[in-house]
C-alpha cells in the first residue's frame, strides 16, 4: 500500500498509510475502534475505492480491478456464510465463479476441509454449525480460491475467549503450513502480539508504528504506541544534566540524546520493569504499597510514590517476594529496565 | 389453559365480524351458486355445469389467471433490479425512492387508470412517442389489450411487490455480496445466486399480494381492457347486474375466490422451498 487515503465526506478515515506486507507474513492492523482498520482492509478487497494512493499486489498496482478479478480471500467478523448453501455449496462457491470442473471442485471441497479438520460436515447448512465451526467453513472458503492475500476482519471477536485462542492457534498453523499472506484486523492486543509476524498499530486513519510484536512492546515510537500496548506507568520528569529528573523522587539515565536541559519528558516504564526493595538509592524512590494481586503468575502490586502518583510493579511470584505492605519500600528499574522516553513540548 | 382463553378472546372482535360479513356471505354465495333458476327456487348444479362445459367460461378463468401471472412477471422483472437498486442508495436516495415507490398508494385506483388512458389511448403519449421516433408508421393499439392492461396493472400494482421485497432485502448481510464479489463471482453471478436466492421469502409475499390484486381489478380490467378482454371480475358484475343471472354469478364469484386462492396457494407452496435459513 502506497500512500493510500481514504475520505467518507470530509471525515478522514485512512490517512496516507504505507505499508508493505512480504510474502508468507502474517501482519495484524491493530488499533482502537473507528481508527480506519476495516476502511484499510476494505480497500485492499476493492470494495471501496480509495481517494488517493495505490495498491499494489506483487508487482501489479490493483486500483482499476474489481474485487471479484483480485484474487483476495476475506473472512468477515459474523463469518457471511451463504446461509442458504451447504458447507460443501458455500467452500465450492470461488471455484464456481472461475468455471473449474466438478471433479475438481469436490477434490478442492474435500481438502479444504480436511485443512479445517471439518470433514462429515459437507451437508449442513451454516446455522447447524456453532461459532468455531462456521468460522473455519470461512476460513476454507476463502482458502479454496488459493488467493494471494488473505484478510480477516476481526475474525476472532465473536468468539469466547477458549474458542479464539483455538482459532487464533489454527489460524496460525495455516499461514504457516500454506506460507500465506495475511494481514490480520483486530483491536486486541494479546491477539495481536501473539500470532502476527509484525504489527501496524493505527490511531485516526495513520500507522504509528510498524514493527515486530517485541519491538512494538519494548520500543513504543509514540505515546499512543505505548499506551495501547500493554500496560505502562506514565511518569513525569525533566531532563538534568543528561539525565532526567522524574517528579516521583528519583534520577534516571537518558536514552535519547541531544535534548535541551529543562525539556519535559514523559517516562513510560513496564510494570514488570519495576521492583520493590528495601535499600534507597538515587535511582530509586519511596512508596508505600497499598495492594498486593496475585494475578496468574505474577503479583501486581499497587504501590503510591510520595506525590501520591500510583504506580503498578509487577513481580513473579516465587517464596521470597514481598509479603508485608507495611514499611518503606523502594521502587527501583529491574537490571534489563529500558523505560521509554517521549519529550513533550517544551513549556 | 388461562393463555389460549386470552388468545382467544383477543382474536374474538375481528373474528367475529369476519363471521358475520365474510364467511356468511360466503356460504351464502355458495348457496346461491347451487340453485338452477333465477328465482331461486330450485336447486341444483346446473349453472356450475353450464359455466366449466362452455370453453368461453373456461377461457375467461384461464384469462383471469394469466392476467395475474403476467402481472407477478412485469411486476418482478422491474421490481428486482430496482430493489437491489435501492438498497445499494445512500440513505437519502432511499427517502426520495420510497416516496416515489409509494406515490400509486396515495391515488385513488380510479384515478390512477384513467391517467394510464391518457398515456395509453391512439392518441396517447406512447403513442405521440413512438409516432414521432418513427418507430411505427401507425399509431400502436394498446387501449382494450392485454399488453395495455398488464403496463399499467404493473405500476398499479408495483408498490406491493416492491415493499415487501426491499424490506426483506434490506435485511440481508450485505457482507453476503462482498463475500461473493471477493470470491470471484460478478454482479450477475451474485445476484442470481446470493441476492435472488435470499430474498424470495419478500418476492412470494409481494407476487402473492400483485396476483390476488391483479386477477380481482375490476376497475383497471374494464376501464382499460373494454368490453372485448372479458375477466372474471367484470362476467361477475356483468351476470349480476346486466343480467340478472345470480346463480350464474355466484358460480363465477366462488370460481374467482378459488381460482385466486390456487394461484396463493402455489406461491407458498412455492415459498416452502425458498426457506433460506
Ligand atoms: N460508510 C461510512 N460512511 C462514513 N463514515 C464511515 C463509513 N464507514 C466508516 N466510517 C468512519 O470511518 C472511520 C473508520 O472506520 P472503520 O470502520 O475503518 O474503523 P475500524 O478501525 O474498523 O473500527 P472498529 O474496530 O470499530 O471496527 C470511523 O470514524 C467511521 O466513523
Ligand atoms: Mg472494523
Amino acid at each position: 500500500m502506497n500512500g493510500v487515503t481514504h475520505s467518507y465526506g470530509n471525515a478522514r478515515a485512512v490517512d496516507d498509510v504505507t505499508l508493505e506486507v512480504k510474502a508468507g507474513e502474517l501482519v495484524a492492523l491493530l488499533g482502537p475502534s473507528g481508527c480506519g482498520k476495516t476502511t484499510l482492509l476494505r480497500i485492499v478487497a476493492g470494495f471501496i475505492r480509495q481517494s488517493a494512493g495505490q495498491v499494489v499486489i506483487g508487482d501489479r498496482a490493483i486500483d482499476d480491478l474489481p474485487p471479484n478479478m483480485r484474487e483476495v480471500g476475506i473472512v468477515f467478523q459474523n463469518y457471511a456464510l451463504f446461509p442458504h448453501m451447504t458447507v460443501a455449496e458455500n467452500i465450492a462457491y470461488g471455484l464456481v465463479a472461475r468455471g473449474v470442473n466438478k471433479a475438481d471442485q469436490r477434490a478442492r471441497v474435500a481438502e479444504m476441509l480436511a485443512t479445517v479438520r471439518m470433514e462429515g460436515f459437507a451437508d449442513r447448512k451454516p446455522r447447524q454449525l456453532s461459532g468455531g465451526q462456521q468460522q473455519r467453513i470461512a476460513l476454507a472458503r476463502a482458502l479454496a480460491i488459493q488467493p494471494r492475500i488473505l484478510l480477516l476482519d476481526e475474525p476472532f471477536a465473536a468468539l469466547d475467549k477458549n474458542l479464539r485462542l483455538d482459532m487464533q492457534i489454527e489460524i496460525k498453523r495455516l499461514q504457516q503450513q500454506f506460507g500465506l499472506t495475511a494481514i490480520l484486523v483486530t483491536h486486541d492486543q494479546e491477539e495481536a502480539m501473539s500470532i502476527a509476524d509484525r504489527i501496524a498499530v493505527m490511531n485516526r486513519g495513520k500507522i504509528e508504528q510498524l514493527g515486530s510484536p517485541i519491538a512494538i512492546y519494548d520500543e513504543p515510537a509514540t505515546p499512543f504506541v505505548n499506551s495501547f500496548i500493554g500496560s505502562s506507568n506514565i511518569l513525569d520528569g525533566v531532563v538534568e544534566d543528561g539525565r532526567i529528573r522524574l517528579s516521583v523522587g528519583a534520577t534516571l539515565p537518558c536514552s535519547l540524546q541531544n535534548l535541551p536541559q529543562g525539556r519535559p519528558v514523559q517516562v513510560s516504564i513496564r510494570p514488570e520493569q519495576l521492583m520493590l526493595v528495601r535499600e534507597a538509592a538515587p535511582d530509586r524512590f519511596p512508596v508505600t504499597l497499598t495492594l498486593s494481586l496475585p494475578i496468574g503468575g505474577q503479583l501486581i502490586h499497587d504501590v503510591a510514590a510520595a506525590d501520591g502518583t500510583t504506580i503498578k510493579v509487577a513481580t513473579a511470584r516465587h517464596p521470597g517476594a514481598v509479603s508485608s505492605l507495611s514499611g518503606t519500600w523502594h521502587c527501583a528499574l529491574t537490571p534489563e529496565a529500558k523505560p521509554s522516553v517521549f519529550p513533550l513540548p517544551p513549556t | 389453559m388461562r393463555t389460549a382463553a386470552v388468545d382467544w378472546r383477543l382474536a374474538a372482535p375481528l373474528g367475529i365480524v369476519y363471521l358475520a360479513l365474510f364467511a356468511a356471505p360466503l356460504l351464502l354465495l355458495l348457496g346461491i351458486s347451487l340453485h338452477s333458476d333465477q328465482d331461486l327456487q330450485q336447486w341444483g348444479v346446473d349453472n356450475w355445469v353450464k359455466f366449466w362445459s362452455d370453453a368461453f367460461y373456461r377461457g375467461v378463468v384461464w384469462d383471469t389467471l394469466r392476467l395475474g401471472l403476467a402481472a407477478v412477471l412485469a411486476t418482478s422483472l422491474f421490481a428486482w433490479p430496482l430493489a437491489v437498486f435501492f438498497c445499494a442508495s445512500s440513505a437519502r436516495t432511499q427517502k426520495i425512492l420510497l416516496f416515489i415507490i409509494l406515490l400509486p398508494l396515495l391515488t385513488s385506483v380510479v384515478i390512477r387508470t384513467f391517467a394510464w388512458i391518457v398515456i395509453l389511448a391512439r392518441e396517447g403519449l406512447i403513442n405521440q412517442a413512438v409516432l414521432a421516433l418513427g418507430l411505427s408508421a401507425t399509431p400502436l393499439r394498446l387501449l382494450q389489450t392485454e399488453t395495455g392492461l398488464i403496463l399499467a396493472l404493473m405500476q398499479i400494482e408495483m408498490p406491493l411487490m416492491l415493499l415487501p421485497l426491499i424490506s426483506v432485502m434490506r435485511g440481508l448481510d450485505p457482507n453476503l455480496l462482498d463475500a461473493s464479489r471477493a470470491l470471484g463471482a460478478g454482479h450477475w453471478r451474485s445476484f442470481f445466486r446470493v441476492i435472488l436466492p435470499l430474498s424470495l421469502p419478500g418476492w412470494i409475499a409481494g407476487a402473492t399480494l400483485v396476483f390476488a390484486s391483479a386477477c380481482t381489478a375490476f376497475i383497471s380490467q374494464s376501464v382499460i381492457g373494454g368490453a372485448r378482454l372479458v375477466y372474471l371480475p367484470s362476467l361477475i358484475w356483468q351476470q349480476a347486474m346486466v343480467v340478472y343471472d345470480w346463480p350464474f354469478a355466484a358460480v363465477c364469484s366462488v370460481t374467482l375466490l378459488f381460482t385466486v386462492l390456487a394461484g396463493v396457494m402455489m406461491l407458498n407452496w412455492l415459498g416452502r422451498y425458498a426457506r433460506t435459513d
